[in-house]
């Protein structure tokens, strides 16, 4: 054992090492991906950190001036820059942010939120690895995803800029509608490849004329 | 399909739900002194009821939140929504005014969620668990 060379951790060996919970479906994506109708891709490894805390607290204010505040009600996302954090719950938070934000690469994200948190009550929690992100794009995204959610996704109702905790083909998602016509979807690690097959077949219907 | 309205995310789909069984069951206050057949009372007899019955429930796909509910077993009509913890809301108005005499009149259907409360602590435990013991026995 004392003769095994301890590899070198730096940024790049950390990223090289790591595989993405839909991977495997990589190229699957690309072929069923219909341009200009409806694009589906992983987004790998973002940065993702569970906060439980209270907004109105003086550790929710400390926790909110690092992440670009905290979200009041069901559906909001706040934050700043190309940090987001996204309402689950009155207490319970998600922070989504780029992968340089994890401090396997170099990033003091998760650093920063726990030293905000401090002896607070509440938790802050690298989730980073607990589900991957999903992207849907196109004007046949809402149609696609209606076939396997019971929201309103309509656009009157559910407005660019909001996420929501939801089921897609019966899957548990966080769903956040990023553009009018663009969602990321958060399924957990262990159901990406599964919802990740489930929107291919939802989607290949757009890859072939429409009937008259 | 019931169409939930949850007190955070407003409605949805039953299905994002998990039912949390009757509701305002509280805990004993003595555990260690109640016998085994109020210890079994407490754990397992539920009213049976027919008409309006306050039960819990968990947006456990969305917030993860509980709160109670207030349903008519009959025709699943939603009468009310609330917090855990607030008072049924049907039974709060009464109940300041006559206590006892306010779950009387229905004590037959819904009033024995009135009695179960009070059977957790001890005094009073005696005479409603007499009465209830025959109904769950016939189950
Ligand atoms: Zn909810």
């Amino acid at each position: 054992m004392a003769e095994t060379a301890a590899p070198k951790t730096s940024p790049e060996t950390n990223l090289s090492l790591r595989t993405s919970p839909a991977a495997v479906l990589r190229a699957a994506f690309e072929t069923g991906s219909v341009p200009g109708t409806v694009e589906l891709s992983e987004i790998t490894f973002l940065t993702m950190v569970g906060l439980r805390v209270a907004r109105d607290t003086d550790a929710g204010q400390r926790i909110a001036s690092v992440t670009g505040g905290l979200p009041a009600t069901c559906g909001a996302v706040s934050g700043s820059g190309d940090t987001s954090v996204l309402w689950l719950g009155p207490e319970e938070f998600l922070v989504v942010a780029p992968l340089e934000a994890h401090e396997s690469l170099g990033g003091d994200l998760i650093q920063a939120l726990r030293e905000a948190l401090a002896d607070g009550e509440g938790q802050v929690v690298d989730l980073s690895a607990n589900r991957t992100t999903f992207e849907l794009t196109g004007p046949r995204s809402r149609a696609v995803l209606e076939k396997g959610c019971s929201l309103d996704l309509h656009p009157r109702e559910f407005k660019a800029g909001t996420a929501l905790s939801t089921e897609i083909g019966n899957i548990p998602v966080v769903l956040w509608k990023t553009g009018e016509e663009s969602f990321r979807i958060f399924p957990r690690a262990s159901f990406a490849e599964f919802l990740g097959r489930w929107l291919l077949d939802a989607m290949r219907e757009y890859a072939s004329p429409e009937v008259p | 399909m019931l169409l939930i309205s949850c007190p955070n995310c407003g409605s949805r789909d039953e299905t994002e739900f998990h039912y949390g069984g009757q509701a305002h069951v509280a805990y004993p206050e003595n555990p260690n002194e109640l016998n085994d057949r109020e210890w079994a009372e407490f754990l397992f007899y539920r009213d049976n009821t027919k008409g309006a019955f306050a039960e819990r429930w968990l947006h456990s796909t969305g917030c993860r939140q509980w709160f109670n509910m207030l349903r008519d077993t009959v025709t699943y009509e939603i009468q009310a929504i609330y917090p855990m913890g607030a008072p049924r809301p049907d039974k709060a108005a009464p109940a300041p005014e006559s206590g006892t005499a306010s779950t009387a009149p229905d004590s037959t259907t819904t009033g024995t969620a009135a009695p179960s409360i009070a059977a957790t602590s001890l005094a009073t435990s005696t005479a409603p668990a007499s009465t209830t013991a025959p109904e769950g026995a016939t189950k």
